[in-house]
């Protein structure tokens, strides 16, 4: 059985413009241990797919429908209650704003072992130490004194590690990373990038990497699924998916990808676009949501929307024109 | 730190200065003679001409603000027309009863509206928000003075819970001082406590929507724990604020609930002045409640140190 | 041992005869948003301003036609039927000099409009005016602010108070008092607005391309204005009515010969624990025109600008 698997989740929000269907029929399920990554523009449900997981849309403004499973509980039908014991817990979360998302009125000290206390009943002494240990173990220099500073007194990058050192605070089986280095510097992008490689080797949780950058995709993750527009529309092992894309727009994206030297070859300087924009998640969409913009569209795209469907093994795509190997039927 | 305290303080120093030329101006900026008016329609001209030295009228603005200035920083606020007794002698008799209700409704409101906002941000949207909301308008439209009668009419008359009127010394016991200061309080918060209210839930839906609040969440933290240690610490300082600025309503708001429940303090005090004209007096309390004004949000702005560890500059 | 993931490519793949993988259509979650247009459609959003605009009408009417709407002389003296209770002849009662009380509540909504409405319109044009210099000429600026934070030292009711002691009663004078006393807040409020509107670089960009200072006022800083002023204005309105009622209330107010809300309830002060209905006719309809105000100021201030609406 998966640590975690999602079933049809559709997550929509009520909007003064209508309902917004951020995201809508996600399914896809995490091993122990593995990486996954989650991938797409700005706006396609990542981020929302990853606060779904965790329930974190308030139900003010928003509802989730469907399963998902985390050690065989369905997390969507759990009382508030249980949900906040695995909350932190068992799943930790690294958001992408290092800058605004610690609260800027408590130390990070007090901060990393909130969880600690919550959850393991530690008091706060105690929480405390093992706050100055995990700052160490994330690479924070002069822990002790550390732990007793405010964020703003932290540089971006320290803030990111601080970040990771809460949501690993209670050894958690999933960390969910929404973004973790969008906010950071190139240099402290790739040194959180390590340490966060480092860390699932030494922690041995599976994480769900939240990117719109292919770049860090080739880097960490094992396995890739591309959303576009609150769908799923293709899944692969990551050397599958850069060596052979399915789906028109992920070929599009992985076009767009700059490539080392491209800028100096006069015939391949431009990077490659994909005309049209993102259709609003406010009109309900009949047939494939990239239609709109896709240069292989037929009648049969605007009016029937494809299902995912195997192309290869262990890579799908929901595309009506994806070629198949013949293997993977 | 201590930068941030020495600027505060000193920034004060210019404030209390025009409070004190605006104060002694308005002789100079009304309209008319003042000095007719404050002797009255029955006056004489020996009357005004008497009043118009009393008052310094008869001598040049600037020398007289000197003297004026002077003698308000040795602690003397003047000698009142109706009375002849220093104004400082009036305002040490009525000013237990005034200190009094003031403490007590700022303690009462402060007690009720930061939950009531703080609940309605929680359930914003929902039967509480609107509810509370409600109350919040409701407190700012119906004035003081209307709550005060209807306060006394339903508690006082009708019901006989509590005293109609009156004032008791604290030095007469806890209880009976308190018991004469229930409903004034409540008249007289009514509008604080809308205000109140209305900040608290404002600020708190701000910080409810931070990225930190989503962090803590992450971590398991139930809604008291958000609300309470991650939220309203990061709310408090606008909800500080308007709670120091806010005093100057329950100020003009005590003349007025001191007159409806016959409490002897500096409003009643006002109050007989206005209709005696005694100007000195009415100068010297808005002078000493400015400067109380002032001081109380100096005091505000200090612990702003205390409530945000970012304010060190 | 299948892949990761291979569930639902596993499913979408056991249909083999049929070419075509169309997804499930999946019903919505919520019910559609519908959103209505025209008058009925604001009042639906806005029923608290609807009521406040409707209440706010019904008393401009009855401060206008206040002589034909069944009224007598509001000041004529019938010593012979003193406090009277509510009846089909005194609506509302008499007075303890006779006088019907519903004509004076009545010619009462006149003082409270007219001061309400005259401290709106004064306290926001000498208010912008002192904003717009403060926020341009810099040298003026600190000077200007200093008086402006000593006058907003002084609580406005006793301001108030302090000036209507060295004037006669009159509603003139009120206006004037209340008003000194509302200035500094504008002021405030508008150079805040100016000074975060030279950092834009719209209008960084007008002053580089030699607009003048009247020009850019008028394009870029009153338009900008005008939404958080007109909201402003309302309050002050609103506070404007209190103030004159309890200024009038503890004899600092408009004249006794002029029946104002807040003089009738002076003069029933003396009696209200007999005869309660003399206070509460002019405090009901106080209560209720400001309450009035405050609920259009409240829908101004949601329609114009929803991010100031968090904030007010």
């Amino acid at each position: 059985m998966a640590l975690l698997e999602v079933e049809c989740l559709r997550t929509h929000f009520r909007t003064p413009d209508g309902v917004n269907r951020a995201v809508d029929g996600v399914s896809f399920s995490v091993e122990a241990g593995e990486t996954l990554a989650i991938v797409g523009e700005s706006g396609c449900g990542k981020s929302v797919t990853a606060n779904s997981i965790l329930r974190l849309i308030p139900a003010k403004v928003g509802r989730s429908t469907g399963v998902v499973r985390f050690e065989g509980r369905n997390l969507l039908e759990l009382s508030p209650r249980a949900m906040r014991q695995i909350r932190g817990n068992a799943i930790g979360m690294i958001f992408q704003e290092p800058m605004t998302s610690l609260n800027p009125v408590l130390t990070v000290g007090r901060q990393i072992g909130e969880s600690l206390r919550l959850h393991q009943g530690l008091d706060r002494r105690r929480a405390e130490a093992r706050a100055v240990e995990m700052l160490t173990l994330v690479g924070i220099p002069e822990p002790q004194r550390r732990v007793r500073a405010y964020p703003h007194q932290l540089s971006g990058g320290m803030r990111q590690r601080v970040m990771i050192a809460m949501a690993l605070a209670c050894n958690p089986k999933l960390l969910i990373a929404d973004e973790p280095t969008t906010a950071l510097d190139v240099t402290i992008q790739a040194q959180i990038l390590d340490l966060t490689r480092d860390l699932k080797h030494r922690v041995g949780a599976a994480i769900i990497l939240i990117t719109h950058d292919l770049g860090v995709v080739a880097e960490v993750a094992s396995r890739v699924i591309v959303m576009y527009a609150g769908r799923k529309i293709e899944e692969a092992p990551v050397a599958e998916l850069f060596r052979r894309p399915r789906h028109p727009y992920t070929q599009g994206l992985l076009g767009a990808v700059p490539r080392l030297g491209s800028s100096l070859d006069g015939t391949r300087g431009r990077l490659a676009e994909i005309p049209g924009l993102v259709p609003s998640l406010t009109t309900r969409i009949a047939g494939c949501v990239f239609a709109g913009r896709c240069p292989r569209a037929t009648d049969l795209c605007r009016a029937i929307a494809p299902a995912m469907a195997a192309k290869a093994p262990g890579h799908g795509a929901a595309c009506h024109h994806a070629p198949a190997e013949a293997a993977a039927a | 730190m201590l930068a941030y305290a020495g600027r505060r303080v000193l920034a004060t120093i210019p404030v209390m200065a025009v409070v004190a030329l605006f104060v002694f101006s308005l002789l100079y900026i009304a309209p008319g003679d003042p000095a007719a008016i404050i002797a009255g329609d029955q006056a004489t001209p020996d009357d005004i001409a008497r009043i118009r030295a009393t008052l310094g009228l008869d001598r040049p603005f600037l020398v007289r603000f000197g003297e004026w200035s002077w003698r308000i920083l040795q602690g003397d606020l003047g000698t009142s027309i109706f009375t002849a007794l220093p104004v400082t002698a009036l305002i040490r008799q009525r000013i237990e009863p005034t200190l009094s209700l003031m403490v007590v409704t700022l303690i009462l409101s402060v007690g009720v509206a930061v939950p009531l906002g703080v609940a309605a941000a929680w359930k914003a949207g929902t039967l509480v928000d609107r509810l509370v909301m409600t109350l919040a308008v409701l407190g700012f439209s119906v004035p003081v003075f209307v709550i005060s009668y209807l306060l006394a009419y339903v508690f006082a008359l009708e019901l006989e819970w509590l005293p109609v009127q009156g004032y008791t010394p604290i030095a007469s016991g806890l209880w009976p001082w308190f018991r004469n200061l229930i409903l004034p309080s409540i008249a007289l918060g009514s509008v604080y406590v809308a205000l109140i209210a209305r900040i608290t839930r404002a600020t708190m839906l701000e910080v409810l929507a931070q990225d930190y609040i989503k962090t803590a969440a992450a971590k398991g933290v139930g809604s008291r724990g958000l609300l309470f240690v991650h939220a309203l610490k990061n709310a408090a300082v606008p909800i500080v604020t308007v709670i120091g600025l806010g005093i100057a309503l329950l100020i003009g708001g005590a003349v007025v609930t001191e007159s409806v429940f016959v409490i002897p303090g500096l409003g009643r005090l006002t109050v007989d002045a206005i209709l005696r004209r005694d100007y000195p007096v009415i100068q010297g309390v808005v002078l000493l409640f400015s400067f109380c004004y002032v001081l109380v949000n100096l005091g505000i702005d200090l612990t702003y140190m205390l409530l945000d560890p970012r304010i060190r500059y | 041992m299948s892949p990761p993931g291979a569930p639902d490519l596993a499913a979408a793949a056991a249909a083999p005869g049929i070419a075509v993988a169309a997804a499930p259509d999946l019903p919505d979650i919520f019910p559609p948003v519908v959103r209505r247009r025209g008058l009925r459609g604001v009042v639906a959003r806005h029923p608290a301003a609807a009521i406040g605009v409707a209440i706010l009408l019904l008393m401009l009417l009855a401060a206008l036609l206040a002589p034909v709407l069944f009224t007598v002389d509001p000041t004529a003296l019938a010593p012979s039927r003193r406090t009277r209770l509510p009846s089909a002849q005194y609506w509302f009662g008499t007075d303890m000099l006779g006088r019907d009380i519903y004509s004076r509540v009545i010619y009462g909504a006149r003082v409270s409009l007219v001061v309400g409405f005259s401290v709106a319109a004064l306290a926001s044009a000498i208010g912008l005016a002192i904003g717009l210099v403060s926020g341009f000429v810099r040298v003026l600026d600190g000077i200007v602010m200093r008086v402006m934070d000593g006058l907003m030292s002084i609580p406005p009711i006793l301001l108030a108070v302090a000036l209507m002691a060295l004037t006669r009663g009159s509603v003139g004078n009120v206006v004037a008092a209340i008003t000194i006393a509302e200035i500094p807040r504008v002021a405030r409020l508008v150079r805040g607005v100016v000074l975060s509107l030279r950092e834009q670089p719209y209008v960084d960009g007008a002053v580089a391309s030699g607009s003048t200072v009247p020009a850019i006022i008028w394009r870029h800083i009153l338009p900008n204005t005008l939404a958080p002023l007109s909201v402003q204005a309302t309050y002050i309105c609103a506070s404007a009515m209190i103030t004159e009622a309890i200024l009038s209330f503890i004899g600092a107010g408009t004249p006794p010969t002029t029946p104002s809300w807040g003089n009738i309830m002076a003069e029933g002060r003396a009696l209200w624990q007999v005869k309660p209905t003399i206070v509460f006719f002019p405090a009901l309809f106080l209560s209720l025109t400001v309450l009035a105000v405050n609920l259009v100021g409240d829908g101004l201030r949601d329609a114009l600008d929803p991010r100031m609406a968090k904030r007010l």
